[in-house]
């Protein structure tokens, strides 16, 4: 009962002679003056293609791979026999967010790493696959609601409106729970609409899979900031549970001179002006940005967040945007992807390099960078080898804006409020690791504020596993919630 | 979207704003601050709350029309819809007994200072009140001010209305006549806030200044607003927005504060020479309590 005739299943052997399908891309010349989505997406041909190649084994690396266990070569089977809609079925029942997912999460280091097929060949493109199916859904037949369990009568809190929030509230709102999202912000998405650029996610994309969750029963209160607006304490006289997924908060600086100079920014700033509040159209919007037309832009750090900015900067019109990173390619956080995406885009690479000091003039405007070159050394705590200062090896390099993206504290606000809920020295929300209970009854959290800044997709699976023990810890009288 | 249920100018400019948000107003504390949006592609901007009242529901805030966003805010009326409105964010004012404490207001800063000046008095402070601007129709709030001082001083630069001078020359004057000072609470304009700095430092009296950064979130998250202060990055919007006055980099926030007035004049130029473009459309909307 597909949508499309099924593509005859050829053999083993002759299935992994089919080379992996690369997704067709914008031209990089042209991309990186848009703010279009580089990735254009496969066709349909492409995608029943694609998923000819996935072997079915019979134990799939690939669902232990994942972090959300999606069904991967079921929902890969539906694709090949031409049933996109049960294919997107599938994926949802894992997945509250394919099409966010599809985009952004790292496949090369989970799922696909483990794809059968990788040792010897290329792995299933399982990412792409994913992306097809849920964008195939929502431009053909709109995104379907999920079957919603009977009502528990059940209350849950959801703090924080991003991708840990979005999948335990699409998990339990599934089980028959009531659900209620709190969002500080004016949009629902977290680091997906402010950090995250349209050019890797579209916004509307986001917007349809929020839309979607809306339509399956979730409630959003927006501009709701849990720890000023509300207690947490006070929210559980209504609840029976909560889920802070609150993220990553206070954006780190390096503490070196002149990072108050006006044209250093977080990454969080300059890309929450440029996404959430659409700073390139300035204009119609009225959040402003420095004018970044023909000047030169240093990102400082190598993992997605400075990719994202860097690739911005050309997109507002940097006559030059470099990534300054004080370790060597190899250890850079980035996906590979987003690194090649940026190459060939034109995006410079200053390697084994840190900045020591900004330099400004008398109107407090920088004008400057002082970098120190460096050389790796023996591995560090992190396992990636340390990166040396080399003696006298300073320079001293023009520049008129500098984005700082080297990661985030935890923010203070709910923790503030809330004196009951354990932290460790970095304020980050101390958890048990199976069900992700926190110290407060009734309360679980996942996502950066437990493990520091790390995925979108780890973010997610957190969410799913709160979810799964807050069902747990609702409908099981025996859940224990003291601590062992 | 929350309703205004009341607007109506105060000064040239200045606008006062009862809006319905019932969760903020039970929660707020004098020195906390809202960010609110005026329509849906608008930019996000603090406002300190002036007053509020948790049994009715409402609070109030004060905004003098001198941007794009201001003069967008301060052309809705009573019954109208603020797009956007989060808070109460940013810490409480430390208010305590500290004996004679002096609040100087310069011009819409006057606005912030007020519902400082009645917890100062509530806990049993003697309060005395100046507050300034550039002429009478400048000095706001005098009524409201007056409720809760024990004295109050009206300054005007063009000695137009009551002391003919600077807010500081004010401050000064009363400690030159030997008034003891225990406590000063300075909120205005840059150049003011520092100048009462200096005035106070010799003397050692705590001085306390409401910091006015740029913001995005408001919540911590983008870093915009830091500051220095005791040579230290600090946010303003979670660490503050209160700072000892003693202790704040004023060049620096000067500075920062100058980040977009290239934006801000070509954004107001724009919205005061097309008064028929979309905004209107869109505001019309809002007004309409359309989403």
């Amino acid at each position: 009962m597909g949508q499309y005739p099924p593509v005859p299943l050829l053999p083993p052997k002759e299935r992994t002679k089919i080379p992996r399908h690369k997704i067709p891309e914008q031209d990089p010349m042209v991309r990186r003056t848009n703010f279009k989505e580089v990735n254009l997406g496969y066709t349909i041909e492409m995608a029943q293609a694609e998923a000819q190649r996935c072997l079915m084994c019979a134990n799939p690396p690939c669902i232990g791979g994942c972090p959300v266990h999606i069904k991967i070569p079921q929902f890969i089977e539906k694709i090949r026999e031409g049933d996109i809609a049960e294919a997107a079925r599938i994926l949802k029942e894992d997945n509250a967010l394919p099409a966010v997912c599809g985009r952004v999460c790292p496949q090369e280091e989970q799922c696909e790493i483990v794809c059968v097929l990788t040792k010897k060949y290329q792995p299933v493109a399982i990412g792409n696959l994913e992306r097809f199916a849920a964008d195939w859904e929502r431009e053909n037949i709109g995104i379907q609601v999920p079957k919603i369990e009977k009502k528990t009568g059940k209350k849950v809190a959801i703090i924080g409106g991003g991708p840990a929030g979005l999948s335990a509230a699409g998990d339990l709102i599934r089980m028959g729970h009531d659900v209620t999202v709190f969002e500080a912000l004016h949009e629902i998405g977290g680091v997906l609409v402010y950090g995250i650029p349209e050019f890797r996610l579209p916004k509307s994309i986001v917007k349809a899979e929020v839309d979607a969750l809306a339509a399956a029963g979730v409630r959003f209160e927006k501009n709701f900031v849990v720890g000023l607006t509300a207690t947490l304490d006070e929210l559980m006289q209504e609840y029976d549970a909560a889920f802070l997924g609150v993220g990553a908060g206070l954006p780190y600086f390096m503490n070196i001179p002149g990072e108050e100079l006006i044209g250093v920014y977080s990454a969080n700033e300059y890309l929450t002006r440029v996404n959430l509040m659409r700073a390139y159209e300035f204009g119609p919007n009225d959040t402003p940005l420095i004018n970044i037309k023909d000047k030169t832009v240093a990102v400082i750090g190598g993992g997605n967040t400075a990719m994202d900015a860097v690739r911005t900067s050309l997109r507002l019109g940097a006559k030059r945007a470099m990534i300054v990173y004080r370790r060597s390619e190899a250890e850079m956080p980035a996906r590979i992807e987003e690194i090649h995406h940026a190459k060939e885009e034109g995006v410079e690479f200053m390697l084994l390099a840190s900045p020591i000091e900004y330099l400004g003039d008398e109107r407090g405007w920088l004008r400057a960078m002082k970098v120190q070159h460096m050389q790796l050394g023996e591995p560090d705590a992190s396992g990636r080898r340390k990166p040396i200062p080399i003696p006298d090896a300073i320079e001293e390099i023009p520049i008129d804006v500098a984005v700082v993206a080297i990661g985030n504290g935890s923010n203070p606000i709910i923790t503030r409020a809330t004196p009951d809920l354990k932290t460790n020295k970095w304020g980050n929300i101390l958890v048990d690791k199976t069900t992700l209970k926190t110290t407060k009854k009734g309360v679980f959290a996942g996502g950066d504020i437990v493990t520091g800044g790390a995925t979108v997709i780890l973010a997610m699976g957190a969410g799913r596993t709160a979810a799964k023990y807050i069902n747990e810890y609702l409908m099981n009288p025996d859940f224990v919630w003291e601590w062992e | 979207m929350n309703k205004i249920l009341e607007a109506r100018f105060i000064g040239p400019n200045v606008k006062l704003f009862k809006i319905e948000a019932p969760k903020i107003a039970e929660k707020r504390k004098a020195g906390q601050f809202v960010m609110l949006r005026v329509h849906e592609k608008g930019e996000r901007i603090p406002l300190t709350i002036a007053d509020s009242d948790a049994s009715e529901g409402w609070i109030e805030i004060i905004a003098q029309g001198v941007g794009k966003t201001t003069k967008l805010l301060n052309m809705l009326e009573a019954g109208d819809y603020i797009h956007d409105l989060v808070g109460p964010l940013g810490k409480p004012s430390h208010i305590e007994y500290f004996g004679t404490a002096v609040s100087i207001g310069g011009g819409v800063g006057t606005a912030i200072a007020y519902p400082i000046a009645k917890a100062l008095k509530e806990a049993g402070n003697y309060v005395i009140s100046i507050i300034g601007g550039r002429s009478k129709e400048y000095v706001i709030l005098e009524n409201e001010i007056s409720k809760f001082s024990d004295e109050v001083y009206p300054t005007t630069d063009d000695g137009s209305y009551g002391f003919h001078g600077f807010v500081t020359q004010k401050l000064q004057e009363l400690l030159d006549n030997g008034k003891k000072i225990d406590f000063v609470l300075a909120i205005g304009p840059v150049p003011m806030m520092e100048a009462v700095a200096n005035i106070t430092k010799p003397y050692g009296i705590k001085t306390i200044v409401s910091l006015n950064s740029i913001m995005v979130d408001g919540t911590g998250m983008c870093g915009g607003c830091r500051a220095i202060v005791n040579g230290e990055t600090v946010f303003v919007c979670v660490d503050g927005p209160e700072f000892d006055a003693h202790q704040v980099n004023f060049k620096v926030l000067k500075d920062r504060n100058n980040t977009y007035l290239l934006q801000e004049k070509e954004a107001l130029h724009d919205f005061e020479c097309h008064l028929d473009n979309a905004f209107f459309t869109l505001l019309k909307k809002q007004k309409n309590g359309e989403n």
